[in-house]
């Protein structure tokens, strides 16, 4: 193969922001900063995100679009979290106890939207990025009134409902360390290690051929009509799937963060992973584990190097106006590229 | 009979609501009735300018957000020029043509590469082209661009601040012919442009360019061979809509007399669609009094939940939300009920052609 084919496999925008990375490690020394920490604090956000990113394989697989309604399953990860430190559950059981209901209302929120989508094939993310809009509204109301009791989470003194921030420092802050006796290491081993055991999940499950069912749907609706899968319930799948998916990746996250944000913190949350699963190569019809990957590292990458590194080179931080650029202009390549729809 | 109602299931919905939750909202009549005109008059120009690329089959146009941002440019050019009232607002829309133009046409061309999800890529490009806005504004101006203001420049010497004042220019369009019934301000002079852009679009879509719009709607494929120029046609009307939306943008922040720099633009698409949606429009036919029913409809959810949430729930925040909720889920709500409708009718359309040819071939065989 030559240059100019390898070129076009990559994508050009996929090189030119892994070239923008690369010069930005490079710079690291003669700015003064510190490369390995650096590195690091990328790896740690790394962790943090590629499970959420992860979550949108099975929807665009299964050719349903990417997933502008992650806050729904956001939202199960978040009555997930919440319930666990209701429950007092500390410690490895609490993440476990958290996952566990996760999960579970990821599997009814994803199937509630997955009925929906499916009333509205091809025009999915549209509907999709309001189902996930409105339904962090509806969980705002939920938070005020929902009756939780422990101190840790409602206000101390006055004021309904949940507080915006929570705390999981005395729950299982950074408990994916701890399990494994890695205190005093930065590096997100276990985030990493749970990461791959999602991925490899995942990767088996569209082998199985209820996965090469939901696959084909994704790559042939007719072809798929044509031998007998019913369209409907595959799609339904795939939207469990990634909401669940979501929901565990929220908690995650939090573990990791330290804290559960509430109320209007997932809002945007569909965003970020998107653009990031598109950096790594991924198109609107097709996303494999190794996108998910490299479009992770890339794009945290840029997350925590442009800050630093611009604002060591003028002194100004311009990192969230470039993060809007980069994120939302890969998104807007991918769904203008021709022959995907 | 049944057909109507279904179709105008949206607004039969939220009117209910009102009427239901505004008696125990608490709310006066009077001063109501001056907010509702208030914000008629504030925003039904940007609602309008959403019209034009239904017609032509694009869908709900988020991207009258970049047209809000070229309004709000010309904004920041006349204030930093201190040119007051009527004048100053005139001026701004001229200036704003050709950042609007500019804008509008690079959004015909992406949205023309990405024809079948029109809604979602506009929504997109609306969120990209506030990146390059704040890198514009917060980091060009008063560096690059030359502002001589250093009043409406950040304590360190460039970068527009947060909220400019327009004190210049507030009202400047609103109390130029003010007209007092019962206690409640009527801006007639805004009202009476808005009415203009209302007849505008009457005409509009009944010159050449409107029927090709129409056209182009309905199907591509017969206007292109019927020979029109799909895309330039498809442009144009994004273009229209970017203009009349940095023109509505203006007269949104005349009236509200501040500027936030970086988030008076943002919600404008996301409201102005689901104030549209509200009053009965779906995303390939809207009319005029959708629009005009949508802003009341909507603006009166605005008005009447956050009193409503503390009286019945006890608390403005429940009521707010529940508010941000019906919004956004109208919005999905209509999406859905139109990507049905219109599965339907191509099943239905299907359904008809399979008939007519099994029809044909059994003529064939009896002949």
């Amino acid at each position: 193969m030559n240059v100019k084919a390898h070129i076009n496999k990559l994508g050009w925008p996929r090189i030119i922001i892994g070239l923008f990375l690369a010069s930005m490690y490079i710079s690291c020394p003669f700015l003064g900063l510190d490369l390995k920490a650096a590195l690091n604090d990328t790896f740690i956000r790394f962790g943090m995100n590629a499970v959420l990113v992860l979550s949108l394989v099975p929807m665009i697989q299964a050719g349903t679009g990417l997933n502008f309604g992650m806050p729904l399953g956001v939202e199960a990860g978040l009555l997930g979290a919440t319930i666990s430190i209701e429950l007092g559950a500390k410690g490895f059981n609490g993440f476990l106890v958290a996952i566990l209901f996760a999960i579970i209302f990821g599997i009814i929120f994803g199937w509630i939207y997955g009925l929906i989508l499916n009333k509205a094939k091809g025009g999915e993310m549209m509907i999709a990025t309001y189902v996930g809009f409105s339904s962090v509204a509806l969980m705002c109301i939920m938070w005020l009134i929902l009756p939780f009791k422990s101190q840790d989470m409602i206000w101390a003194y006055g004021g309904s409902g949940l507080r915006t921030t929570i705390s999981v420092e005395n729950y299982w802050y950074r408990i994916l360390e701890k399990v494994l006796n890695l205190k005093n290491i930065n590096f997100p081993i276990g985030e990493v290690i749970i990461f791959i055991i999602f991925a490899f999940i995942i990767s088996m499950f569209f082998k199985t051929k209820s996965g090469l069912a939901m696959k084909a749907v994704g790559t042939n609706e007719k072809f798929a009509k044509a031998t007998g899968i019913n369209i409907e319930k595959e799609r339904i799948k795939s939207v469990v799937l990634s909401s669940m998916l979501a929901a565990i990746g929220i908690v995650i996250y939090q573990q990791s963060f330290g804290f559960v944000q509430l109320y209007l913190a997932p809002f945007y949350m569909a965003f970020p992973a998107i653009a990031a699963i598109l950096i790594g190569g991924a198109s609107v019809k097709k996303a494999t584990i190794l996108n998910v990957v490299i479009g992770t590292f890339l794009f945290q990458g840029i997350l925590t190097m442009t800050p630093s590194v611009v604002n060591g080179i003028i002194k100004t931080d311009m990192s969230e106006t470039i993060r809007i650029i980069v994120s939302n202009g890969m998104i807007l390549y991918a769904l203008t590229r021709k022959g995907e729809l | 009979m049944k057909k109507n109602l279904i179709n105008n299931i949206v607004p039969i919905l939220i009117l209910t609501l009102i009427a239901l939750v505004f008696p125990l909202s608490g709310l006066r009549v009077i001063p109501t009735i001056q907010e509702i005109v208030l914000r008629l008059s504030r925003n039904l120009f940007l609602v309008l300018s959403l019209l034009i690329p239904i017609v032509a089959g694009m869908g709900l146009n988020f991207g009258i957000v970049l047209g809000a941002m070229a309004g709000q440019i010309a904004l920041i050019f006349i204030t930093d020029w201190h040119i007051i009232g009527i004048q100053g607002i005139f001026l701004a829309t001229i200036i704003s043509i050709p950042f609007s133009v500019l804008l509008g046409i690079l959004a015909g061309k992406i949205l023309n590469k990405a024809k079948g999800r029109e809604m979602i890529t506009s929504m997109i490009l609306g969120f990209f082209i506030n990146g390059v806005y704040q890198l514009v504004v917060l980091y060009g101006m008063g560096n690059i661009i030359h502002i001589t203001d250093k009043k409406l420049l950040l304590s360190r010497g460039y970068g527009v601040r947060n909220a400019v004042d327009l004190i210049n220019v507030r009202r400047g369009l609103d109390s130029l012919i003010n007209l007092k019934i019962y206690n409640v301000e009527i801006p007639i002079f805004t009202l009476l442009i808005i009415a203009g852009l209302g007849f505008f679009t009457i005409w509009f879509r009944k010159t050449k360019l409107g029927q090709d719009m129409r056209a182009v709607g309905q199907d591509m494929e017969v206007a292109r061979s019927s020979g029109i120029n799909v895309p330039k046609t498809r442009v144009l009307a994004i273009v229209i809509s970017t203009v009349l939306a940095g023109f509505g943008q203006i007269i949104y922040l005349q009236n509200i007399g501040t500027m936030n720099t970086y988030n008076s633009h943002e919600q404008i698409g996301m409201f102005s669609i689901a104030a549209l949606l509200v009053g009965g429009a779906s995303s390939s036919k809207a009319t005029i009094f959708n629009a005009i029913s949508g802003v009341i409809l909507f603006h009166m959810l605005f008005i009447v939940s956050p009193n409503a949430g503390k009286n019945i729930m006890g608390s403005a925040e429940i009521g707010e939300y529940f508010r941000v909720f019906i919004s956004y889920g109208i919005v999905a709500l209509t999406l859905v009920l139109h990507q049905w409708r219109r599965k339907k009718e191509k099943e239905y359309k299907r359904k008809k052609e399979m008939e007519a040819i099994m029809k044909g071939e059994l003529n064939e065989k009896s002949i």
